[in-house]
C-alpha cells in the first residue's frame, strides 16, 4: 500500500444550534483552514470527497449547495458519499492508492439541531419491518445497553464513569460542546430518559462540520512537519435487523480492527465514535484494548456529536493530536447506523 | 494500478411501477443477474458499493444500512455514494477503485431507484433559502438550457423529436427498456403534449422502478471469467459549482474537462473515430446534440447535424444509445450505471438485439445536479 498520511485537520466549535450558517457556510470555513493550515488551495487537491445526509437538512440535494463552500472553479474531481465523513476519508485513502494523485481533501457537515434528531435517525430503519414500529435512535440504544446490562457485562455505574470521563476529557477541547466531569453518585439518581440510559448516557445534539487533508508519501513530508500516516484502515457492516445480532458484541468493530492492523502493539489513545456511553464498553472490548489505553482525549461523541461529521472528527482528532506529539501510535473510529451497525477502523502513526 | 474488469451485468426489468418486488427485491433481481452472469454467489463478493439518488425520492434515510442484509454484505464493507443524477456513474468508479487500488478482488456495485415509491417531481423541487425555487422539477430546470443551445446553435426546431424518436425505436430492441412506443413517430412525440417549452412529452424521460448491478475483477480473475470480460480503460469524475454568474450551463466546462480526462487516460486522440459506441446521459432529447459537443464528437454547434445526419442511429457511425438510454428507461439512481453497464455490454459483444457489430470501445457518460456533476467511463474490449 502506498504510504498516506493526514496533514491537516480542522473543526468548527460545536454547538447545539447553529442559526447562523448554512450548509455552504459551514463548510467554506473549515475547508479554508485545513487547506490553509498546510498552504494548499482547493487547486493543489487532486480528489475531494465529502459525506452528509438530506435527511438532517430535511431536503435533497444538501451536499451541492455545501460544494459552494469548496469554490470548485475550475472544475475539481470529486464524489460524496450519504455516510459520516470517515467513510468518504476511506474512499479518498482508496483513490489516492490508485497512484494518479497525491492529494484529497475530505470534509463533512451535519446540523443536527433542525429537526428531532430522534425522530429522523427513525427513517435510517428498515422501512418494511422496523421504521413503522417507530423505535428512535436512544430507544434503540436503550435496547443494546440492556443486552449489556442483563449479560452482566456492565452496570450503570460503568455507564456513568464512561460519560463523566468523556465530559472530563473535554474541558481541554475548545471545540467540545458538553464539558466538565460530573459526581457519578449524584449522576446515578436521576430519573432515566429511556432506561437503562439516563440523559449523561446519551451524546449531546450538536451542528458542526470538519474537513482533512490527506496527502501520499513525499508530499506529505513536503507539506506537513509531522504527517500521521495512516497504517491501515478498514469498514465492516453487520446485518441491520436487529434481531439478526448480538447488540452486546460488535464482531464489525473487531474485523475492521483485524483488517486495519490494529490488534496487538501499543496505542497511545484512542478516539472513539461511540454516542452513547455502553458503546465505548462495547468498542473498548471489541478492539481489545488494554485497561491504561487513554479512551477520547478529545471527549469523543459523548462531549459533541454532530452527526455525519463525528467520525471522521475522531481521525482528524487522533492524527492532529499525534502531530502535535501526543503519542506514537493512535487508533480513530467511526460508526454508522442503529446500535453501532457499520464500522470502521483507522490506524495512525507519526515517525 | 492493477487492471479493472467488468465480469457481471445485470439489471431489472424497468417499469413505472413493480409493485411485485420490495426495494432489496429490486436490487437482488439485478444483483442475482449479475452474479449468475460472472457465475458467482454473494459469497464470493469482498465489497459493495451501492448508489441512489436523493434519499428523499424513497424517504429512506442511508438506505444502504437495511440493504445490507438483502446484498449479503454482512462482514463486508458498504459505501453508499450520492453525487445526484451522475451518481450511477460515480458509483462504478467509486468500485472499480477499490479493484484499481488493489484492495478487493471481487467488488459488486449496484444502483438502484424505486421511484413509484414516492414522488420525484416533489423531491426536486426543493425550497432552498437564498437560491431560486425548482418550481417544475429537472424539466423546469433544463427547458432554459435548452432554449439557449438552440439559439446559439440555429438548430431546427425537430432535432429533439428525432432522438425521441430514435431511442425509443432503439428501446424496441433492448428487453428490460421501461418505454416500449411501438408506433412512435415524429408526428407523434410533435403532436404529445408541450411541458416545459421546447421539450414536449415525448421528449422527456419515464419515471421508473429499477436497478443495475456489475461485478468487477482484478486481472487475475477477470482471465478466469466465464465470459468475455469488459476492461475499464479510463475513469473520471468532475463537478462545479451550480450557480454563478457567467457560468456556462449549456456547455460546461466540467463535462468537457471530465472527457478531456478520460480520454487522455484510455490514449484517444479522436473520440468520433476511437470510441465505436456511446451511451450517454440524455433525459430530455436534446441532450444528445449538446452532450456530442460537450464531449467533443464535434466542434460547438454541430452536434444537431450529426443527429439529423442519422450519425448517432443504430446504423451510423457513432451509434448513441442503442439501448434506448434515459429516453426509455429512466430509474434516476440507476440511470447512469444503466449508461456504464450497457458501455461494458457492448465491448462485450452481449448486448443482444441492440448490439452494435464489432464494438471494441465504448463511453459510458452521466450528469446531474444542474448539468454540474459528470462521470464517465471508458471501457474496451481489449486490456489496456
Amino acid at each position: 500500500m502506498r504510504d498516506v498520511a493526514v496533514i491537516s485537520f480542522a473543526q468548527l466549535p460545536n454547538v447545539r444550534r447553529d442559526t447562523e450558517r448554512e450548509e455552504t457556510e459551514l463548510v467554506q470555513p473549515v475547508v479554508t483552514e485545513a487547506l490553509g493550515a498546510v498552504g494548499l488551495t482547493i487547486a493543489d487537491i487532486g480528489f475531494t470527497v465529502s459525506g452528509s445526509a438530506d435527511f438532517l437538512l430535511g431536503r435533497p440535494f444538501s451536499f451541492v449547495s455545501a460544494l459552494d463552500g469548496v469554490g470548485p472553479w475550475p472544475p475539481i474531481s470529486e464524489s460524496h458519499v450519504e455516510m459520516d465523513g470517515a467513510f468518504a476519508l476511506y474512499e479518498a485513502w482508496v483513490h489516492l492508492q490508485r497512484g494518479d494523485v497525491d492529494t484529497a481533501l475530505i470534509y463533512a457537515y451535519g446540523k443536527s439541531s433542525l429537526g428531532s434528531l430522534r425522530d429522523v435517525l427513525v427513517q435510517q430503519l428498515d422501512p418494511y419491518y422496523v421504521a413503522p414500529l417507530g423505535p428512535d435512535s436512544v430507544s434503540l440504544a436503550a435496547l443494546q445497553a440492556r443486552c449489556l446490562l442483563d449479560r452482566g457485562r456492565c452496570t450503570e455505574r460503568d455507564m456513568a464513569e464512561v460519560a463523566a470521563q468523556n465530559r472530563a476529557n473535554a474541558v481541554n477541547n475548545p471545540f467540545a460542546q458538553l464539558k466538565g466531569g460530573f459526581d457519578v453518585n449524584a449522576a446515578l439518581s436521576e430519573p432515566y430518559l429511556v432506561a437503562p440510559l439516563r440523559k449523561h448516557d446519551c451524546p449531546p445534539i450538536s451542528d458542526g462540520a470538519s474537513a482533512v487533508v490527506l496527502a501520499a508519501g513525499d508530499r506529505a513530508k513536503k507539506q506537513c512537519q509531522r504527517p500521521a500516516w495512516i497504517r491501515g484502515i478498514d469498514h465492516r457492516t453487520e446485518p441491520h435487523s436487529l434481531g439478526a445480532r448480538d447488540l452486546a458484541e460488535s464482531p464489525s468493530t473487531e474485523l475492521a480492527a483485524r483488517k486495519a492492523g490494529a490488534l496487538g502493539g501499543s496505542l497511545d489513545f484512542v478516539e472513539l465514535h461511540a454516542p452513547f456511553s455502553h458503546q465505548e464498553l462495547i468498542l473498548r472490548r471489541a478492539l481489545g484494548l488494554a485497561p491504561e489505553v487513554r479512551v477520547n482525549p478529545s471527549g469523543g461523541a459523548l462531549a459533541a456529536n454532530p452527526v455525519m461529521v463525528c467520525g471522521l472528527s475522531r481521525i482528524g482528532e487522533a492524527a492532529s493530536r499525534l502531530s502535535r506529539g501526543e503519542g506514537r501510535r493512535a487508533l480513530a473510529h467511526a460508526t454508522s447506523g442503529p446500535c453501532l451497525q457499520q464500522n470502521l477502523v483507522c490506524v495512525l502513526e507519526v515517525d | 494500478m492493477e487492471p479493472c474488469a467488468i465480469v457481471g451485468i445485470g439489471q431489472t426489468h424497468h417499469r413505472a411501477k413493480r409493485e411485485d418486488v420490495s426495494i432489496p427485491g429490486l436490487l437482488r433481481e439485478a444483483a442475482l443477474r449479475a452474479l449468475a452472469d460472472a457465475e458467482l454467489t454473494f459469497r464470493d463478493i469482498d465489497a459493495v458499493v451501492v448508489g441512489t439518488a436523493p434519499d428523499m425520492f424513497e424517504g429512506i434515510m442511508m438506505p444502504e444500512l437495511f440493504l445490507a442484509d438483502a446484498l449479503g454484505a454482512a462482514g463486508k464493507p458498504i459505501t453508499r455514494v450520492h453525487t445526484a443524477g451522475s451518481v450511477g456513474g460515480s458509483t462504478a468508479l467509486i468500485a472499480a477503485d477499490l479493484v484499481h487500488a488493489g484492495i478487493h478482488a471481487r467488488v459488486l456495485t449496484l444502483a438502484f431507484e424505486k421511484q413509484s415509491e414516492s414522488d420525484a417531481m416533489w423531491a426536486l423541487s426543493p425550497r432552498i433559502p437564498f437560491q431560486p425555487q425548482l418550481v417544475a422539477g429537472a424539466g423546469g430546470y433544463f427547458a432554459p438550457l435548452i432554449r439557449g443551445y438552440i439559439r446559439r446553435s440555429g438548430a431546427p426546431g425537430h432535432i429533439g423529436h428525432l432522438v425521441a424518436v430514435k431511442d425509443r425505436k432503439n428501446a424496441l430492441l433492448n428487453p428490460f427498456a421501461h418505454l416500449r412506443i411501438k408506433d412512435i413517430s415524429l408526428e407523434t412525440v410533435e403532436k404529445s403534449p408541450m411541458l416545459w417549452d421546447p421539450i414536449r412529452y415525448l421528449d422527456t424521460c419515464p419515471s421508473s422502478d429499477g436497478a443495475v448491478a456489475m461485478v468487477l475483477t482484478n486481472e487475475a480473475l477477470a482471465q478466469k471469467a466465464p465470459k468475455p470480460p469488459a476492461w475499464v480503460h479510463a475513469g473520471a469524475m468532475r463537478s462545479e459549482p451550480v450557480l454563478f454568474s457567467g457560468r456556462d450551463q449549456v456547455n460546461p466546462r466540467a463535462g468537457i474537462e471530465c472527457a478531456k480526462a478520460v480520454y487522455a487516460e484510455a490514449r484517444i486522440t479522436n473520440p468520433r473515430q476511437e470510441i465505436d459506441v456511446a451511451e450517454i446521459y440524455v433525459p430530455f432529447s436534446w441532450f444528445e446534440p449538446m452532450w456530442l459537443e460537450n464531449l467533443g464528437f464535434c466542434a460547438t454547434g454541430e452536434g444537431f447535424k450529426l443527429t439529423e445526419a442519422g450519425v448517432t442511429a443504430m446504423g451510423g457511425d457513432l451509434p448513441v444509445n442503442p439501448s434506448g438510454g434515459v429516453l426509455a428507461t429512466n430509474p434516476i439512481g440507476a440511470s447512469g450505471m444503466l449508461r456504464f453497464a450497457e458501455a461494458a455490454l457492448q465491448v462485450r459483444g452481449d448486448a443482444g438485439k441492440h448490439q452494435i457489430d464489432g464494438a471494441k470501445r465504448a463511453l459510458g457518460h452521466a450528469y446531474g445536479g444542474g448539468s454540474q456533476f459528470f462521470a464517465m467511463w471508458i471501457v474496451g474490449k481489449e486490456k489496456p
